[in-house]
């Protein structure tokens, strides 16, 4: 619905803009982004995210806003990011002023020097101001450019600034894939090179315009294809997917590989929690307890230490076993929350999760468990004799776990229990009304989630070798429940992008890994207004939030 | 032998004593109708018989089988569904997904398609709102889900708790009907309504239920004639 704003409220979302560049520079996020240089000499992450919030809000006032000719926009934009400025603006003349790093110790003179480009504060400020504004227009021309033009440009942006972000660890796959020549020409230094990046920005622009053209008659051949044709190109199109996850470790190096198997981890423990939440609707903060005892019973049975049972377990033996042991304590610890629902249950599983940690740190275990030290000298699993050191041959452990794992989240999901699981998470009341197993049902769902995180955290403690209580922290649990928000609750492929972006982008993006919980909370609160569904929804769950607008609308 | 027989059942909630010795039986093929004022215990009873709520006393038998303490998702297996007090439909679902539901204890592919052919003859209006979502159903047209769900787990027994509260007088008719045609097809009917008229209407026998106890029993026809039941049930002086 579009509306009309009076000055002074666009004058507000100036300051709101500006309000968000001021916290986000005071906690040292900005300073920190700088020095992670986009491309040679123009500009870096920081600045990205120095004008991402007056773009954002320029960009979503001119559109929600109602106006004739394209002026009003404009200047609109300018006004937002011009006003967006001035609190940076206050904070560099102040830190000239007096010593504010006395109240804001992060307030560092990089940071000023970045808000004013290395110049007097004066100028800096007028060219702050200028910087802003022209950010703003450029974020309201999106809401008035033909789509023809605005569809190339958006793609052509994205990329350039995504290779730009990640140059660091492409010019090392670059590197060893393509050899030295061609780094020369892309990169400089660790970063973009600049003459690149036009003609790569260029390519992308003109690409995404030749394909929009050609897109739609490309389409309707597609449709109009034979079955049995379409059929093949399907087909044709899986085993490409096949082929590209069996070679993946080569393409992606081992550091590439190294984080893909951490995001496959989590991705093996969204997809149980994702059950528990997802399919069955049972609100679980406890999660990390499985993890832990998939972990510590793999370490127990195959340690080489002091710790180790020492009773000839392999990977392989010891496996299954600690799914087993994770299962059980699923059903175990399922058991006194039957009866809960909703806030009660979350609250109790909490609990749940910290006593395994504390049980794990206390000396009434510690000849078991190691205590605070933890068990080290845990085998790396073996394969017909040949030990699985290397991140590229761990990923086939890892890759094995995930895939039986979609395998059988997926055939749970439509089978009988997952029919009485979404009963159960629609309408407890109606579902035993139905006659439906309420005990068993909820069990089943808290133990399979178990298994997989049990599943897990086995195959964690084998490729780290060592763990320690404090690696089953609650901040696991609330990782893998985040995930499965940002990817769609209830939705299978939603567990993979929610772990790649709320697990890989931090890994890669060191920086961001300091600042974790501040992004995931951004993250979860962007995502509820602009995205509720997931970034990846079933389609079910997308519908059903829909109907509850529909139903919330319908009772008012 | 009858098809349900319950007998002398005393069901307690903590300390309150609900059903202090309730007797009744239902044939294959009857419609059988309980009616009562508020608070007599005809949901209390249902609960008791679907296998919700155990009785401290009493026996059912259900096809011959003793079934007190028999849970209710044992019961579905045997072919006993129940159409809860105040619809109970799964709100966010749509109209096909609740009916996909109602047959999740049965594998018969076949015969649930058979089945939902048979719930949208017999409710045309479920058909045109197949991918409606439940939630926005009116009450009438939810009422019918609620039916078409529970005949969905293809019921020798279906028992209904008050399918005509809070519905218009059309659409209370069409129920009716659709409970009377539910019957013709071969499940036997336990109905449990305030609507008197109706209920005894389209009922073999009847039951009078009053502060947990049975109070009356009698041929439908006679009940409608007998004097108590026209005060106090059938507003009549
Ligand atoms: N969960 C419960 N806990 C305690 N008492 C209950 C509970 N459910 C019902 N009762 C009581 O048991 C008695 C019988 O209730 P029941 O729901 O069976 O009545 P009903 O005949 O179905 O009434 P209505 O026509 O209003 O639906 C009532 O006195 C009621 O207050
Ligand atoms: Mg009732």
């Amino acid at each position: 619905m579009k509306k009309t704003f009076t000055t002074k409220e666009i004058i507000n979302k100036g300051l709101l803009a500006g309000a968000v560049v001021l916290s986000l520079s005071v906690i040292g996020f900005i300073a920190l982004l700088a020095e992670r240089e986009l491309i040679k000499g123009w500009f870096s992450l920081g600045h990205i995210f120095l004008v991402a919030s007056p773009f954002a809000f320029a960009y979503v006032t001119t559109r929600d806003m109602e106006y004739e000719g394209n002026a009003k926009p404009l200047q609109t934009g300018f006004i937002i990011g011009a006003v967006a400025s001035i609190p940076l603006i206050v904070l560099s003349f102040l830190a000239v002023a007096i010593d504010i790093r006395q109240f804001l110790s992060n307030v560092s003179p990089a940071l000023i020097e970045l808000l004013t480009f290395g110049q007097t504060p004066v100028l800096g400020s007028i060219l702050l101001l200028l910087l802003f504004g022209i950010i703003g227009v450029f974020a309201a021309s999106f809401n008035i450019i033909p789509e023809n033009i605005r569809h190339p440009l958006v793609n052509a942006l994205v990329w350039t600034l995504g290779i730009a972000t990640f140059s660091e660890i492409l010019l090392s796959r670059v590197r060893s894939l393509l050899g030295r020549g061609l780094v020369k020409v892309i990169f400089s230094g660790k970063s973009l090179n600049p003459i690149f990046a036009i003609v790569f920005f260029a390519a992308v622009f003109g690409f995404t315009i030749w394909w929009d053209k050609r897109g739609d008659s490309f389409k309707e051949k597609l449709e109009n294809l034979a079955p049995a044709k379409r059929k093949q190109l399907s087909q044709g199109q899986s085993i490409l997917l096949m082929l590209v996850i069996l070679f993946l470790p080569l393409i992606l190096g081992s550091y590439l590989t190294e984080v893909a198997n951490n995001v496959g981890i989590y991705i093996l423990m969204g997809l149980g929690l994702n059950i528990v939440v997802g399919f069955a609707g049972l609100l679980d903060l406890g999660y990390v307890a499985f993890f832990a005892i998939g972990a510590y019973v793999m370490g127990v049975l195959t340690s080489e230490g002091a710790l180790g049972l020492d009773a000839g377990f392999s990977f392989w033996t010891a496996l299954p076993i600690s799914v087993i042991v994770a299962t059980l304590f699923g059903i175990v610890l399922g058991i006194p929350v039957l009866g809960m629902r909703g806030d009660y249950l979350a609250i109790v599983t909490l609990g749940f999760g910290e006593i395994i940690r504390v049980v794990a740190v206390s000396d009434l275990f510690k000849d078991t468990l190691g205590g605070a030290q933890g068990i080290l000298q845990i085998p790396k699993p073996e394969f017909f004799g040949i030990e699985l050191v290397q991140p590229g041959e761990l990923y086939y452990v890892v890759l094995a776990g995930v895939l039986l794992a979609v395998f059988i989240a997926t055939r749970l999901r439509d089978s009988r229990l997952g029919r009485q699981w979404m009963a159960l998470r629609e309408d407890e009341d109606v579902a035993e009304a139905m006659g439906m197993n309420l005990v068993s049902t909820k069990l089943m769902a808290f133990a399979t989630g178990a298994a997989f995180s049990g599943l897990s955290g086995a195959i964690f403690a084998s490729k780290l070798t060592s763990i320690f209580p404090h690696s089953f922290n609650l901040l696991i649990s609330i990782n893998v429940l985040s995930l499965i928000i940002v990817g769609g609750v209830g939705s299978i492929p939603g567990v993979f992008v929610g772990a790649l972006v709320l697990v890989g982008l931090p890994e890669l993006l060191r920086e961001f890994a300091e600042y974790r919980l501040l992004i995931y909370g951004v993250l979860l609160i962007v995502m509820m207004l602009v995205k509720p569904e997931g970034l990846l929804p079933d389609q079910r769950k997308k519908r059903e939030l829909k109907s509850e607008a529909e139903l919330d609308w319908a009772e008012k | 032998m009858a098809m349900l027989e319950v007998n002398d059942i005393h069901t307690y909630y903590g300390n309150i004593h609900a059903l202090k010795g309730i007797s009744l039986t239902v044939e294959e093929g009857e419609i059988v109708t309980l009616i009562g004022a508020n608070g007599a215990g005809k949901t209390t009873t249902l609960r008791t018989i679907s296998g919700l709520l155990t009785p401290r006393e009493g026996s059912i038998s259900y096809l011959g089988k003793d079934i007190v303490g028999t849970p209710a998702h044992k019961l579905v297996y045997e072919k006993m569904a129940m159409v809860p007090e105040g619809r109970g439909v799964f709100a966010k679902l749509s109209v096909m997904e609740n009916l996909e539901m109602g047959s999740y204890s049965r594998d018969d592919k076949d015969g649930i398609a058979r089945d939902l052919e048979r719930v949208f003859a017999l409710f045309p209006r479920l058909k045109e709102r197949e991918k409606q979502v439940a939630g926005t159903l009116s009450g009438g047209e939810q009422q019918m889900l609620a039916t078409g769900r529970a005949m969905m787990a293809s019921p020798r027994l279906l028992m209904l708790d008050e399918p005509s509260m809070g519905l218009a007088p059309v659409l209370v008719d069409a129920v009716f009907d659709a409970i009377v045609e539910i019957n013709k097809e071969g499940t036997t009917i336990l109905l449990v309504e305030q609507n008197a008229l109706m209920a005894l209407s389209i009922a073999n026998r009847g039951y009078v239920l009053q502060t947990g106890q049975i109070v009356l029993h009698d041929d439908a026809a006679e009940l409608k004639n007998n004097e108590m039941v026209q005060k106090a049930y059938l507003g009549m002086d």
